[in-house]
């Protein structure tokens, strides 16, 4: 099993200690193909859970990224700025996006794990 | 590969830039009289600008060349539907180009201007004839800029009866510029379903989301599905009762015009783009006009300037008359004239008859290329449909071929692609709008090449579908590595 | 009818092939109580003849700028225009295309707009320019709109030298998504205090250079102070040929620079259409409103170019998009960078001079009317002189000489009655020596 929990939305959120990383599935990057832009928070920036904190952006779409559980961002992924082709790569990975230092981990309760999500995501058509 | 990189008619440019020689220039102009003391302060520039240096030939080759890599609707068929690819009748440019209107300055004195401001009144009763509304804005300079000026009419009637609502409701069919222009203005945007009836907004769905906190409904009709809203009237009835006001998209006013006056809808306010409806060029991206008009309780909130009629004559004035409430001013001058002037001379051309007509034959088109291709490809919706034809890629399914590849393979064949992934509500959408000037044969031989590609599709060609084009001055471009890292303007190297 | 190619015959073929029995029938979803049942009352459709001259009588009855001695400028500005500047223009292939949606057949009009971006960017002194807006006014208040999100605050302040439609249609647009609109008071002598309003909630500063009364701005100082405040310079050039001989907005700090280029890019046709345009620093590009055209290369490796960034607009972005902008200018657009073109750097920057040179000397000439004095110290093509008198009734006295005398104030700033013998006064190239004599003989006649 893999320590990854997801929304419907499609994020992820890998959770160690108070602190959890965010990401979107592997799902989401298919579904919006080649990342030319992700536009991230600023660190120090408080959000509750399911508040907008990211955009992810391909030729012809943008998505927003909202937060899998509520806390304060310590720290973005800088790298996606000059790479944001890691996101298609390796989104469970080099794609991460930024970290939360969590307010609540009692709101993971209601997140999904991978099979869980993989049996969503082929529930989508 | 040729020596030189061009084929045939298909000719390299390099960019202006590239093509500098300091000094020269396109243009004589005299020296500058005597040097007196200049009257800029010290803020004279220092330094060269960085523009290049060309002579006239090179110039009109440059630009002749730029313009043989383009398609217009001059070279043939232009389906794209939701933009109305009509012919531009060159009596337009013509009359456009008359000195009494090309050559005047938008603040000349009245008395020097009755026939542009003549023009100006024309239209207008042109536009309220044909939609049965009191009064018409012709300020707006394209269609989104026509639903911004709709939206802040309806505020501003809001906020004089003192009824602050927050919300806009926007079918999911809706073109992208009805929620960005509801933003704009300040409002919430709520998407309603557009499936209800077959492509339709459904009457049902929409009464459970009016309440007292919406300010307006936008819709399309014909909507982005090529399909009227049958529904209409009582929509609007139902949109009246909640308080809020019903704002029409006049973007596909080409179907109804001299069929429908969008009076009788229960309308409330309408943009008219001229430069799909009344045939003024697109210009590869613009200039438009989008007048709109009001209904009764709206007209009040126009925005300046007004037109008046007074004893000597007509007149822009800034303050309106009795009672109304212009909620400001949306545009630099008086709007698009030199638009004006095309689209009247448009009318005048069609007249009541011929435009009737037009949208008589835009409709019969539509439907043609509907039941030609409907054994082919996938019609999203049964007929008929009204001037535009939407189908959906279930016809693709399993061949590897996308909309995006049909599209690109119409390219080699000569032929402008339709509008592709639009409407959002099916799925690989094809939005065909061949629009009224397309002759018989025209459409047999797009029906007649789009029925070959939809075959090769799938006889199981895929490969050569994701290689097209081929024959066009450049094959499909990398739109992800102009996106990843953006080059937005030349820069000098070196 | 003309531009009907459809025959009887191949009306009926068509229903036939639909398998309907009448047009009519393809109309059957639209409710009964909805239809006209008679046509319209509309005149018949005519010849071109026939339309020709109803609308050249029309056009008879106005006075073309041509055909007088013409001063007027208030943000439109007369200018000779090269003659392939309209007969390239005019192309079908730019004419008739529509926005490039499909880049491989679309080079044309890309490359063209990549050229104008470039163009508009040099001669602003900034680092990116998008592929045109509306008009001058829509890009200023687009550009305000911009600078709120940029600096998430929502204050916006008005210089009084900024052009009256600029600052109407900025209140009127920034209003709605509550930004708080202060706008200066009409400043002809140029003693507006912008640098001690600017403080922590100020989302920008909207100044004109030159200015709407003739004054030339050096914003160095004030955009040192915007930037220490963290808010945005936003400057608007209403007379782009001003850039040929002024030191360019971006040298002195702007963030955003804003222009009409209808003065350089067609006849004035009463205003419009115009082109706006819209330049900024390459940091705030995914705040820019408008399309954006980029470079890139196609799949044989060969450069081209499409529109890109395009997660910033209405059709991708909807209600999040940063305008809802979509049909723009390309067409002026075209004819503004085709002028340009054939300008070049050495055209360009000398019609400057000769603008200025000939408003310089037509200034000197009419400081010595009596009763007439000339406004500001500094300007370019266009000086606000005061007049002894209304200046609106000056100028119909001048209209009736059968010279265009200039802009009265007035027509804008009515509640400002301290601004009615104001008159604006702008002088291009296109004026002659004989029409200068004309003016101040005609303004000592009417002024005696």
């Amino acid at each position: 099993m893999s320590d990854l929990r997801f929304t419907s939305e499609h994020e992820w959120i890998r959770v160690e200690g108070d602190t959890g990383t965010v990401g979107i599935s592997a799902y989401a990057q298919g579904q919006l193909g080649d990342m030319v832009f992700v536009d991230l928070p600023k660190v120090g920036l408080r959000v509750e859970k399911g508040a907008e904190m990211a955009v992810a952006e391909s030729v012809k779409a943008a998505s927003e990224v909202y937060a899998p559980a509520g806390g304060e961002v310590i720290e973005v992924n800088a790298a996606l700025n000059t790479n944001p082709a890691a996101v298609n790569e390796d989104p469970y990975g080099r794609g991460w996006f930024l970290r939360l230092r969590l307010s609540d981990p009692g709101e993971l309760a209601t997140l999904m794990d991978q099979s869980t999500y993989e049996a969503y995501v082929k529930g989508l058509g | 590969m040729t020596t030189t990189g061009n084929r045939a008619l298909m000719l390299e440019e390099p960019l202006l830039f590239e093509q500098d020689a300091p000094g020269r220039s396109g243009v004589d102009l005299p020296e500058p009289e005597d040097p007196v003391a200049d009257r800029l302060g010290g803020l004279r520039r220092k330094g060269r600008i960085g523009l290049p240096g060309l002579s006239e030939p090179q110039v009109v080759r440059h630009y002749t060349r730029l313009s043989q890599k383009n398609y217009g609707i001059d070279s043939g068929i232009y389906p794209l539907g939701s933009c109305t690819m009509k012919h531009n009748p060159r009596l337009n440019e013509k009359m456009a180009r008359l000195p009494g209107f090309a050559d005047i300055h938008p603040f000349q004195p009245a008395a020097t201007v009755q026939g542009a401001l003549a023009v100006m009144d024309e239209l207008a009763n042109w536009l309220k004839a044909l939609t049965g509304m009191p009064a018409v804005a012709l300020s707006p300079a394209a269609g989104a800029h026509g639903e911004l000026c709709g939206l802040m009419a309806i505020r501003a009637a809001l906020e004089h009866r003192g009824d602050a609502r927050r919300t806009v409701l926007v079918p999911e069919s809706a073109h992208g510029t009805n929620p960005a222009t509801a933003a704009l203005c300040g409002y919430a945007v709520q998407s309603i379903p557009a499936n209800g009836d077959g492509g339709r907004v459904s009457v049902a769905a929409l009464r459970e989301r009016l309440g007292g906190d919406v300010a307006a409904v936008m819709l399309t009709n014909p909507n982005t599905c090529g399909l009227f809203e049958s529904d209409i009237v009582e929509i609007a009835q139902a949109v009246h009762e909640a308080g809020a006001f019903f704002y029409l998209d006049g973007a596909n006013f080409n179907a109804l015009v001299g069929r429908v006056r969008v009076a009788d809808l229960g309308v409330d306010a309408m943009h008219i783009n001229l430069h799909k409806t009344f045939s003024t060029p697109h210009g590869g991206g613009g200039p438009g006009a989008g007048p709109v008009v009001f209904s009764d309780t709206l007209a009040p909130f126009a925005p300046l300037p007004f037109l008046v009629h007074g004893p000597e004559g007509l007149r822009l004035a800034e303050t309106g008359p009795a009672g109304a409430m212009p909620f400001g001013r949306l545009k630099g001058f008086h709007g698009q004239f030199g638009v004006f002037v095309r689209a009247l001379a448009y009318m005048l051309s069609m007249g009541g008859d011929g435009l009737l007509q037009a949208s008589s034959d835009a409709v019969l088109n539509a439907n043609y290329l509907l039941a030609r291709l409907k054994d082919d490809l996938t019609p999203a919706f049964p007929g008929p449909c009204m001037h535009e034809v939407l189908f959906d890629d279930r016809f693709l399914k399993d061949t590897g071929v996308t909309t995006l590849d049909l599209a690109k393979a119409m390219i080699d064949e000569g032929l402008h692609p339709m509008t592709m992934y639009f409407p959002l509500v099916v799925h690989g959408a094809l939005l065909m709008e061949p629009t009224e000037t397309e002759s018989l044969a025209s459409l047999d031989q797009f029906v007649a090449t789009v029925k070959a590609l939809a075959a090769r599709a799938r006889a199981g060609e895929a490969a050569s579908f994701h290689e097209s084009p081929t024959l066009s001055p450049r094959r499909r471009l990398d739109e992800t590595a102009a996106a990843r890292t953006p080059v937005l303007r030349w820069r000098e190297t070196g | 009818m003309r531009y009907l190619p459809l025959t009887a015959d191949d009306r009926a073929a068509m229903l036939d092939a639909i398998g309907a029995p009448s047009v009519e029938a393809l109309f059957a979803d639209i409710p009964a109580a909805a239809r006209l049942t008679a046509p319209l009352d509309l005149p018949p459709h005519q010849g071109e003849m026939a339309v020709e001259r109803h609308l050249t009588a029309l056009a008879m009855k106005n006075l073309s700028a041509g055909c007088a001695p013409c001063f007027l400028g208030a943000g439109a500005y007369r200018h000779h225009l090269p003659a392939a500047v309209d007969h390239l223009i005019q192309r079908g292939e730019f004419l008739t295309s529509y926005t490039p949606y499909q880049p491989e057949i679309s080079q044309g009009t890309l490359q063209s707009l990549f050229e104008f971006q470039t163009q508009v960017a040099l001669i602003t002194g900034m680092e990116v320019a998008n592929a045109s807006m509306y008009d001058g006014a829509t890009a200023c208040a687009e550009a305000a709109a911009m600078a709120c999100r940029v600096t998430r605050r929502r204050r916006v302040l008005l210089s009084g030298g900024l052009h009256p439609h600029y600052r109407a249609v900025t209140a009127t647009w920034v209003r709605h998504t509550g930004a708080e609109v202060e706008a200066l008071a009409p400043d002809p002598i140029n003693i507006e205090d912008l640098i001690g309003r600017v403080d922590d909630e100020t989302a920008c500063v909207v100044v004109q250079t030159p200015g709407f009364f003739g004054h030339l701005g050096d914003w160095s100082a004030l955009a040192g102070v915007c930037h220490a405040a963290g808010a945005l310079l936003v400057v608007a050039v209403t007379e782009p040929l001003s850039l040929g001989l002024l030191t360019a907005p971006g040298a002195m700090g702007a963030d955003i620079v804003v222009g009409e280029g209808l003065s350089l890019a067609g006849p004035l046709s009463f205003g419009g259409p115009g082109v706006g345009l819209f330049a900024t620093r390459d940091r705030f590009v995914r705040q820019m409103p408008g399309r954006l055209v980029g470079q890139t290369v196609d799949a044989d490796g060969r450069r081209g170019w499409v529109l890109t960034l395009a997660t910033r607009e209405q059709h991708i972005r909807r209600e999040k998009a940063t305008s809802n902008i979509c049909t723009n200018a390309g067409l002026v657009a075209l004819a503004f960078s085709i002028h340009m073109a054939l300008l070049g750097e050495a055209g360009f920057t000398r019609l400057a001079e000769l603008n200025h040179t000939a408003a310089v000397a037509l200034a000197a000439r009419l400081a010595q009317i009596r009763g007439v004095r000339v406004v500001p110290s500094t300007w370019f093509n266009e000086f606000a002189v005061t007049l002894p008198r209304p200046a609106a009734e000056v100028v119909d006295a001048l209209a009736a000489r059968g010279i265009l005398g200039g802009v009265p104030v007035s027509r804008f700033y009515p509640e400002y009655p301290e601004l009615e013998p104001v008159l604006l006064i702008a002088v291009t190239e296109t004026v002659s020596a004989d029409d200068m004599d004309s003016l101040v003989r005609a303004l000592t006649e009417v002024l005696a």
